[in-house]
C-alpha cells in the first residue's frame, strides 16, 4: 500500500487541516506550557480559594486559590508525555509480539495465538486498573500498567496483519530460501504492516491518554504535588454541581487531546484507503437507439465504456458493435484487460454509478433501453435478460437457501406465487441436472460446479432470451468446465435463448460457440465463424493468440510462439491501431490510423488495413515467428 | 544435478472436520536433469505436495530423498542445507514479490543467502540473472507494482535461481498469467532446462502447458498418484480412466464440424 | 448419531473448545485476583488500617486474612472460601464482600446490558444506511461529514463525558436526576455516558463491513436480477453485515462493563464499579480483589454469550474460526 503520492490531497481536506492545527496546538501547549504557567499553576493565593470563573482566572481556582486555566495548560506536557510513554511501549512490546507469529514455527505460532486470546479476553481498562494497583499509586506505575493492557490488543492487529503477509507467495518463497527468522521479521514482515499500523498506533495514543486520565482520575496515576489533567478533573469534581466550568475544565482537555489523535488516525487512514479523485467523466447526452434490426435479442451498436482511475479517465470499451440471433451461441474472447466483461456489464447496465456508457444503439429483444424510464428499464431487463458470473462461490449470497435466491426474481418480476415459484425452482434445477432437494441447501454445502449450475438455473427462472456467461467456467475444474459448456449448449438447444459466452480461453470458446469475437485493447478486432479460427483467422492477433495455446499434439522441441511486448497503456491511447507496436505485419498507415471493423465476407469481420491470408496448412506447421520474447 | 524422489509420502492438513489427508501416500521420482509434470485439478493436493518438498508445510509419514538423502527441516541449518538444493516458484504473481524491494534488492537478497558477493559482483549477478529468465536488466530497479504479471514471475524465478539450485520447483506459475504471456514463461522454462541442466518439478492444472514441459507427467487426484508415464505414451496412450477425462476435457482449437 | 460422530461434530468441538478457553480465562481471573493482595507495594493491611494502628490489631487482620499461611495454603484457603461465597471482608467497613457485591452488582449490570442494547440498536441501522448513502462513492461530502463525526465521538471519554452530561442536562437544565438511581430517568445519562463512544466506533465498523458486502459478487447478481432496493439492502446485504458486526459489538460489552468503573464514579452509580473506585482510593484491598474478580468473571460471561449467540446466528463462520 503505497502512500498517497499527493501532498496536495492531504492540504485539500479540511479535516486535515483541522487535526494537524489541534496537534500542532498540543505540542506547543505541552513544550511552552510549564515554562510560561508553571510558576501561576503552582502559586497558592489564600485570598482567592475555590472562587469561579472570573476575569483574572478565567477558569475559576482550586482550593489553595491556584489558577485553574494555568494549571490545565501546564499540565499538557506530563499528560501528553505520559500517554506518548505508555503508547510507544505497549505498541512496540504488542507488535513484535504479534508479528513474530508470522515467523516462527507452527507450535509456537498456535502458543502465541493462544496467550494473545487469552490476554484479550479481559479489557484493557480492566487489566490497567488491576495492574495499577499492584503496581502502586504513581505515574511510574500508571503508565506500565496502561502499556501492558495496551499489548495484546497490538499484539492482535500486528498478528492479523502479519498473517495477510505470512499467506503471501513471496514470504514463502523467503523461507525457501533459507532466510534466517530475524531477517523475515525486519525486512519482510514489519515493513509491510507498518503503515496499518502506524494508524493505530496514533489513535491509540488517545486511548491511552484517556484511560492514563482515568487513572490519575480514580487517584492511581499521577500522584499530588504533581497534576495532570486526570487528576485535576479528580480534584474539581466534587465542585461540578457549584461550579461547572472550574470542574469541567480539565476534562475538555482530555477531550481535545483525545479527539486529536482520533482525527489524526482518521486523516492518515484516509490518506492511505481513498484513491483517486471522485471526478467523473459527464454523462453522455440520451440518444434514442438507431433503427431496430428485424429478429436481433440483443443490438449494440458502438458502445464506450468511461471510467475514472486515480491516474485518470480511461476508455477501457471503445466503438464495440454486435448482435445475437435467438438461439445463438457467440464467444468474446479477448486477454486480461481487453474489456469483454465491461462490455457485457455496460450492456446489462451493471457498471458502477462512476463509469460512464455510451451507445448509438442499444437494443434488447427490439425494445431500446436508452428510451425506457428506469423501471421499464429494470423490468425489461430482468425477464430478458439472465447473468452468469465468473466466480460462482462469491456470486451466490452465503447467508439465504438457495430456493429463495431462485425463487426471488420470478416472485418480484413475474409476479408468481411462492408454491408456483417453487415449482417453477425444482423444474430449473432439473434442467441443470440437479436434485430438488437441493432447494433447502445454503450455497456452502455445494460444490462449485453445483453453485455454477445453480447460477444458471436461477437465470432460467425468468425465462430469458439472452443469456450472457462470464468466464463462467474460469474458476472450475477443467472436467467441470466441459459440463458447464455442454449444459449451456444444451439449453439454448431447449430454450432457443441466446448466449453471450465470455471467456479468455480461445481453444474453450471454438469448441463450442458459433461465432467468435476477439476484443483486443477495448475494442472488437475481428468477427468470424468458430470453425475459422484455426485457419482462417486474418487478424494477425487472432492469428498470435491461437498460436501462442500450447497444445497437445504441437512438436514439443518447437517454443512456442510468442507475441512480444505488451498491450498499450489505456492511459495514454495511441490515434493507430492499439495493436500497431506489437503486430508483425505493422506497415506505416496503421500508426497513423486505427482501422475499422470491416466485412471481408458475409460471416468474417476484421478490424486490420491489411488482413493476412489464409492459410492453408494445418495451423502447427505455420505458426508465427516462433522465439522467446 | 539434484535428483528427487518421494517415498510413500503423506501430508494432513487441519480441515474444520478434523484432519484432512491431502497427500496420501505418493512415490515419486524426478531424476538428475529431468522434468516431472503434475497434473491435478483443485484439491488434488498437487501445491501441498511441493510445499512438503520445501518444508513450508509439515510431512506426516513417508520420506523426501534428495540425492538420496533424507530431507530434514527441524532446524535451521538444515533448512538452509534443504534450500540450497531445492527452490519453489509459486503461482500468484500478485504477492510474488515483496511490494517494497526493488526487483535488484530482492535478487540481491537471494544471491547473497550462501556466499558473500561486493558491490561490482552483486551487479553483475543481478544482470546475469534478469538476463536468464529474459528480462531487460534496466527493469532491475523496478518495484513490483511497476511490472506486468508475467514479469513478476520471470523475477520469481531468477531469485529461485540465484541460489543456484539443483531441482527447481515450479507450483502453478503460470495459472494467473494471460495465454500469449504463459507462452513465453514456459519457453523460458524449457530455456533454463537446456542451459542450466536442472531437474524440474512442474506443477499445473493445465495439462497442455505441463505436457509441453516435461519429460515425464504424472497425473494426480484426491491425494493419490493415478498414473505416471513419459509425456508422449501418456498422451498417446493413457491408461487411466480419469486421464482419459482429463485428456478429453481439454480444449481444442481445431476446425470443428459445422 | 454415534459417540464418535458426536464427538467430532463442529458443535461440539467448537463447545469444547470455547468451554477450555473459559476454564483458562477464570483460572487467570482468580489467581490474578488472588495474588493482587500479595503483590501490592508495602503492607496492604497497615495501609488500610492507617500507620497508627496497633501493631496487634494489624497482625490479626493479618492472621484473620490469611496472610501469614504459606502461598498454597493460602490458595487454597481462597479458593475454598469462593466455593462457598465468602469473597472476604472489608478492612474499612467490616462487612463481607459477597453482600456488597450482590447489592451492587444488578446496578452495574443494568446500565452495562443497556447501553450495549442501544449501541446495538443505534449502531446497525445507521452504520447501513451510512454505507448505502455512500457506497461506490458516492456522497462524498456525507462520507466526509460521517467519517469526522464519528471520529470525533469515538475519542469522548466517557468518564469526562458523564461529567459533561451532569454539568449541561442536570446541574445546568435540571432536567435529569444528577446522580443515584431514582427512577428511569436516572439511567438516561449513565447510559449515555457508557454508548457514546463505543456506538461511534461500532457505526464506523458497521459501515466498513457493510461497503465490504456491497462489493460482493453477490451484490452484483441481486442487482442482475433487477430486486428492489429495500429487498438487495436488508435481505442480502444486511445479515452478512451483521455476523462482522457483532463479532466486534461483542468485544465492547466487556469494555462497556470495565469502563463502568469511571462513569459510576461520577454519577455515585451504586454499582460494583464505583465500589471498586471507592475502595482503590481506600485501599480497602480485599474489596479490590473481590472487584476484580467478578468483574473480570462477569466479562468472560458476558463474551461467552456474545459467543454463543453469533455461532447461533452464524454457524459457518464461527464454528469454523474456532
Amino acid at each position: 500500500m503505497p502512500l498517497p503520492a499527493g501532498p496536495t490531497r492531504y492540504l485539500r481536506s479540511p479535516m486535515a487541516w483541522a487535526a494537524t492545527a489541534m496537534l500542532a496546538s498540543l505540542v506547543v501547549l505541552a513544550l511552552a506550557g510549564p515554562l510560561v504557567w508553571g510558576a501561576a499553576a503552582d502559586r497558592p493565593d489564600p485570598s482567592v480559594v475555590l472562587q469561579g470563573p472570573s476575569g483574572a482566572h478565567p477558569f475559576g481556582t482550586d482550593n489553595l486559590g491556584r489558577d485553574l486555566l494555568a494549571r490545565v495548560l501546564a499540565a499538557t506536557r506530563p499528560s501528553l508525555l505520559l500517554a506518548l510513554a505508555a503508547t510507544a511501549i505497549g505498541a512496540g512490546a504488542g507488535v513484535l509480539l504479534g508479528a513474530s507469529t508470522a515467523v516462527v514455527g507452527p507450535r509456537a505460532r498456535r502458543l502465541l495465538a493462544a496467550l494473545i486470546n487469552l490476554l484479550l479476553a479481559f479489557p484493557a481498562l480492566l487489566v490497567a486498573l488491576f495492574l495499577a494497583v499492584v503496581f502502586g499509586a504513581g505515574a511510574g506505575g500508571a503508565v506500565l500498567a496502561i502499556a501492558v493492557a495496551g499489548v495484546p490488543g497490538f499484539a492482535r492487529l500486528a498478528q492479523t496483519l502479519a498473517a495477510a503477509v505470512a499467506g503471501t507467495d513471496h514470504l514463502a518463497s523467503a523461507r525457501v530460501l533459507g532466510l534466517r527468522r530475524h531477517r523475515l521479521l525486519w525486512r519482510h514482515v514489519l515493513p509491510n504492516i507498518a503503515e496499518p499500523l502506524l494508524l493505530s498506533v496514533t489513535t491509540a495514543a488517545g486511548t491511552s491518554l484517556v484511560a492514563l486520565s482515568g487513572l490519575s482520575f480514580l487517584g492511581l496515576g499521577v500522584q499530588p504535588p504533581g497534576y495532570d489533567w486526570g487528576r485535576l478533573l479528580n480534584q474539581g469534581l466534587d465542585r461540578i454541581y457549584a461550579q461547572p466550568l472550574p470542574a469541567l475544565a480539565p476534562g475538555l482537555a482530555i477531550l481535545y487531546a483525545a479527539v486529536t489523535f482520533q482525527l489524526l488516525g482518521e486523516v492518515l487512514a484516509g490518506g492511505v484507503a481513498r484513491r483517486g479523485p471522485a471526478s467523473r467523466p459527464p454523462r453522455p447526452p440520451v440518444v434514442s437507439s438507431g433503427p431496430a434490426e428485424e429478429g436481433l435479442v440483443l443490438q449494440v451498436e458502438d458502445l464506450g465504456v468511461e471510467l475514472p482511475t486515480p491516474e485518470g479517465v480511461i476508455r477501457p470499451v471503445r466503438g464495440v458493435s454486435l448482435s445475437l440471433r435467438p438461439g445463438e451461441i457467440v464467444g468474446l474472447v479477448g486477454e486480461s484487460g481487453s474489456g469483454k466483461s465491461l462490455t457485457a456489464l455496460a450492456i446489462a447496465g451493471l457498471l458502477p454509478e462512476r463509469a460512464r456508457v455510451s451507445h448509438r444503439t442499444l437494443r434488447l429483444l427490439g425494445a431500446d433501453l436508452a428510451a425506457m424510464t428506469p423501471r421499464q428499464r429494470d423490468h425489461h431487463l430482468a425477464t430478458g435478460l439472465a447473468m452468469v458470473f465468473q466466480n460462482p462461490a462469491s456470486a451466490l449470497n452465503p447467508s439465504l437457501r438457495i430456493s429463495t435466491q431462485l425463487t426471488e426474481a420470478a416472485r418480484v418480476h413475474l409476479g408468481m406465487r411462492h408454491a408456483e415459484a417453487l415449482r417453477e425452482a425444482s423444474e430449473a434445477l432439473r434442467r441443470v441436472a440437479l436434485p430438488p432437494s437441493l432447494l433447502r441447501a445454503r450455497p456452502h454445502q455445494l460444490s462449485g460446479g453445483q453453485r455454477q449450475r445453480v447460477m444458471i438455473a436461477s437465470g432460467l427462472m425468468v425465462r430469458p432470451d439472452l443469456i450472457i456467461a462470464d468466464e463462467p467456467t474460469t474458476a472450475l475444474d477443467v472436467t467441470v468446465q466441459r459440463q458447464i459448456t455442454e449444459l449451456l449448449s444444451g439449453l439454448r438447444r431447449d430454450t432457443s435463448a441466446a448466449v453471450l459466452f465470455i471467456s479468455h480461453d480461445i481453444a474453450l470458446v471454438s469448441g463450442f460457440c458459433e461465432r467468435v469475437l476477439v476484443m483486443y485493447a477495448g475494442a472488437i478486432v475481428e468477427a468470424l465463424p468458430a470453425d475459422r479460427l484455426a485457419t482462417a483467422a486474418r487478424h494477425p492477433y487472432t492469428r498470435a493468440l491461437v498460436a501462442s495455446v500450447p497444445d497437445l499434439t504441437a512438436d514439443r522441441d518447437r517454443p512456442l510462439p510468442t507475441v512480444a511486448g505488451a498491450p498499450p497503456d489505456p492511459l495514454a491511447p495511441a490515434p493507430g491501431c492499439p495493436f500497431e507496436p506489437r503486430c508483425p505485419h505493422r506497415r506505416e498507415r496503421c500508426a497513423r490510423e486505427a482501422p475499422p471493423l470491416e466485412d471481408l465476407d458475409a460471416v468474417q469481420r476484421v478490424a486490420c488495413w491489411y488482413p493476412l491470408p489464409v492459410t492453408t496448412d494445418d495451423p502447427a506447421a505455420d505458426r508465427m515467428e516462433a522465439g522467446p520474447s | 544435478m539434484t535428483e528427487l524422489r518421494l517415498r510413500e509420502l503423506t501430508v494432513r492438513h487441519h480441515g474444520p472436520r478434523g484432519p484432512v489427508t491431502a497427500v496420501d501416500g505418493v512415490s515419486l521420482e524426478v531424476p538428475s536433469g529431468a522434468t516431472l509434470g503434475l497434473v491435478g485439478e483443485s484439491g488434488s493436493g498437487k501445491s501441498t505436495l511441493a510445499r512438503a518438498v520445501v518444508g513450508l508445510v509439515p510431512v506426516h509419514g513417508g520420506s523426501v530423498l534428495l540425492d538420496g538423502r533424507e530431507v530434514r527441516v527441524r532446524t535451521v541449518r538444515a533448512r538452509r542445507e534443504l534450500g540450497r538444493l531445492v527452490q519453489i516458484v509459486l503461482q500468484d504473481p500478485d504477492t510474488a514479490l515483496d511490494p517494497r524491494m526493488t526487483v535488484r534488492q530482492t535478487l540481491v537478497e537471494a544471491a547473497t543467502v550462501f556466499q558473500r558477493l561486493d558491490r561490482p559482483a552483486r551487479a553483475e549477478r543481478v544482470t546475469g540473472l534478469l538476463e536468464l529468465v529474459g528480462l531487460d536488466p534496466r527493469l532491475a530497479d523496478r518495484l513490483p507494482r511497476q511490472l506486468s504479471g508475467g514479469q513478476r514471475q520471470r523475477v520469481a524465478v531468477a531469485r529461485a535461481l540465484a541460489v543456484e539450485p539443483g531441482l527447481l520447483i515450479a507450483d502453478e506459475i503460470t495459472s494467473a498469467l494471460d495465454v500469449s504471456v504463459q507462452a513465453s514463461v514456459l519457453n523460458t522454462i524449457r530455456e533454463l532446462r537446456r542451459r542450466l541442466g536442472l531437474s524440474m518439478l512442474f506443477i499445473g492444472h493445465n495439462l497442455p502447458a505441463v505436457c509441453h514441459v516435461s519429460d515425464v507427467v504424472a497425473v494426480m487426484r484426491h491425494g493419490r498418484i493415478v498414473e505416471t508415464g513419459p509425456t508422449e505414451a501418456l498422451l498417446r496412450d493413457p491408461r487411466h480412466p480419469y486421464t482419459r477425462e482429463l485428456l478429453a476435457s481439454v480444449p481444442r482449437l481445431s476446425p470443428r464440424r459445422s | 448419531m454415534s459417540v464418535a460422530r458426536l464427538l467430532r461434530h463442529p458443535w461440539t468441538v467448537f463447545l469444547g473448545r470455547r468451554t477450555a478457553r473459559l476454564v483458562l480465562s477464570l483460572g487467570v481471573v482468580l489467581t490474578a485476583s488472588f495474588a493482587m493482595i500479595r503483590l501490592v507495594p508495602g503492607d496492604p493491611v497497615r495501609a488500610a488500617l492507617g500507620v497508627d494502628a496497633s501493631p496487634a490489631l494489624v497482625a490479626a487482620r493479618r492472621h484473620q486474612l490469611g496472610l501469614d499461611a504459606p502461598f498454597p495454603s493460602q490458595y487454597r484457603h481462597y479458593l475454598d472460601g469462593l466455593v462457598h461465597g465468602d469473597l472476604g471482608t472489608s478492612l474499612v467497613t467490616g462487612t463481607p464482600v459477597a453482600e456488597l457485591v450482590r447489592t451492587r452488582l444488578p446496578a452495574t449490570l443494568e446500565i452495562a446490558g443497556l447501553a450495549f442494547l442501544l449501541t446495538l440498536a443505534v449502531a446497525l441501522p445507521c452504520g447501513l444506511l451510512a454505507a448505502v448513502r455512500t457506497r461506490d462513492g458516492r456522497h462524498p461530502r456525507s462520507e466526509l461529514v460521517f467519517t469526522t463525526v464519528t471520529a470525533g465521538l469515538a475519542g469522548v471519554p466517557d468518564f469526562v463525558l458523564a461529567a459533561g452530561l451532569t454539568a449541561l442536562l442536570a446541574v445546568g437544565l435540571q432536567l435529569l436526576p444528577v446522580a443515584g438511581t431514582g427512577g428511569a430517568g436516572a439511567f438516561v445519562l449513565p447510559v449515555l455516558a457508557l454508548s457514546v463512544a463505543p456506538t461511534a466506533v461500532l457505526v464506523r465498523i458497521v459501515r466498513v463491513e457493510a461497503l465490504k458486502v456491497l462489493a460482493e459478487d453477490y451484490m452484483r447478481t441481486a442487482r442482475a436480477k433487477r430486486l428492489p432496493p429495500a429487498r438487495r439492502y436488508l435481505r442480502h446485504a444486511a445479515p452478512n453485515t451483521a455476523t462482522a458486526a457483532l463479532t466486534v459489538a461483542g468485544g465492547l460489552l466487556p469494555a462497556m462493563i470495565a469502563g463502568t468503573v469511571l462513569v459510576e464514579k461520577v454519577f455515585a452509580w451504586p454499582g460494583i464499579g464505583s465500589a471498586m473506585a471507592q475502595s482503590v482510593v481506600s485501599q480497602d484491598y480485599p474489596v479490590v480483589q473481590a472487584m476484580v474478580l467478578i468483574l473480570g468473571t462477569t466479562v468472560l460471561l458476558a463474551s461467552l454469550l456474545v459467543d454463543l449467540l453469533l455461532a447461533v446466528l452464524d454457524p459457518r463462520s464461527t464454528i469454523r474460526e474456532s
